[in-house]
């Protein structure tokens, strides 16, 4: 385990996204809102900037994993009843809630919205607490 | 031109994405137990994210418009209500279920593999639900 190094690809990373984020304000005027932009891309009548930010999202992976070569993750399982359940949640609570961990996570809390570090609190506490929950408690 | 921008800068949060670990969903669920193996490595990527938004976002909102648009759309909603606290507990659970939030998921596609596609087709099925559930309710 090499410290430096564990850090180094989750900070360009993290550092790319938040770079990514402060170019769709500058250039369009618009939030970076993955939850947001997937749903109006497939209801509202402007949306081929959102559906071109989309097919982005799936051709950056690609392109990363190519030319860094980059080892691609390992599953997450197909427990496909626990996957469904887990992309319904997903999906009704980002919508619900106005935004997920790019929309209040890494916008809200650079444009300092309270309404925004209230929603990344939350979810980031549930999300703890489910892991602990499935990992610890159900597991044991 | 817009089409263009938009494209690249989904790329580039796409490459984020992919590099940083965050498609990863071991990772992601490691990053959020807490009480247990907790691996540090993802609050490099949040904290990353967050500084360059905050810098970057701190000279961009000293502009009078965007580049390439009329004006900013930014969220006019500042209250802290019980829809935004509900919403994002029950997307905390979800994300904490599986350990894809909507960016991940749909950048996991690039994977080519069914649970990512049964993940994406599920989390818009939840986002239609919440469509149909909020037009009932008013």
């Amino acid at each position: 385990m090499s410290l430096p190094l564990d850090f180094a690809w989750p900070l360009t990373g993290g550092i790319l996204i938040g770079l990514a984020a402060v170019l769709m304000l500058w250039l369009l005027g618009r939030i970076t809102g993955i939850s947001g932009i997937l749903w109006t891309s497939l209801v509202e009548t402007d949306r081929h900037w959102r559906l071109a930010f989309v097919a982005g999202l799936i051709l950056g992976p690609l392109l990363a994993h190519y030319f860094l070569n980059l080892p691609i993750p390992e599953s997450g399982g197909r427990n496909w009843p626990l996957i469904i359940v887990a992309g319904l949640l997903v999906g009704f609570g980002t919508r619900l809630g106005s935004g997920c961990t790019s929309g209040h996570g890494v916008c809200g809390l650079g444009r300092r919205s309270p309404r925004s570090l209230s929603a990344t609190l939350t979810f980031m506490a549930t999300g703890i607490i489910t892991v602990f929950i499935v990992r610890h408690l159900l597991a044991a | 031109m817009t089409q263009l921008i938009a494209l690249i800068c989904g790329t580039l949060f796409g490459i984020g994405l992919a590099i940083s670990g965050m498609t990863d969903t071991h990772k992601v669920q490691g990053f959020l137990d807490l009480f247990g193996a907790w691996d540090p490595a993802l609050v490099f990527v949040m904290g990353g994210a967050v500084v360059t938004t905050f810098i970057g976002f701190h000279f961009v909102q000293k502009l009078t418009r965007p580049t390439f648009a009329d004006k900013f759309s930014l969220p006019t909603n500042t209250s802290i209500d019980k829809p935004l606290l509900i919403g994002a507990a029950l997307f905390g659970i979800g994300w904490g279920l599986y350990g894809y939030c909507p960016g991940p998921a749909i950048a996991s596609l690039a994977y080519f593999r069914p649970e990512s596609a049964v993940f994406v087709v599920a989390m818009v099925t939840g986002m239609w639900v919440e469509k149909l559930w909020r037009e009932r309710s008013i």
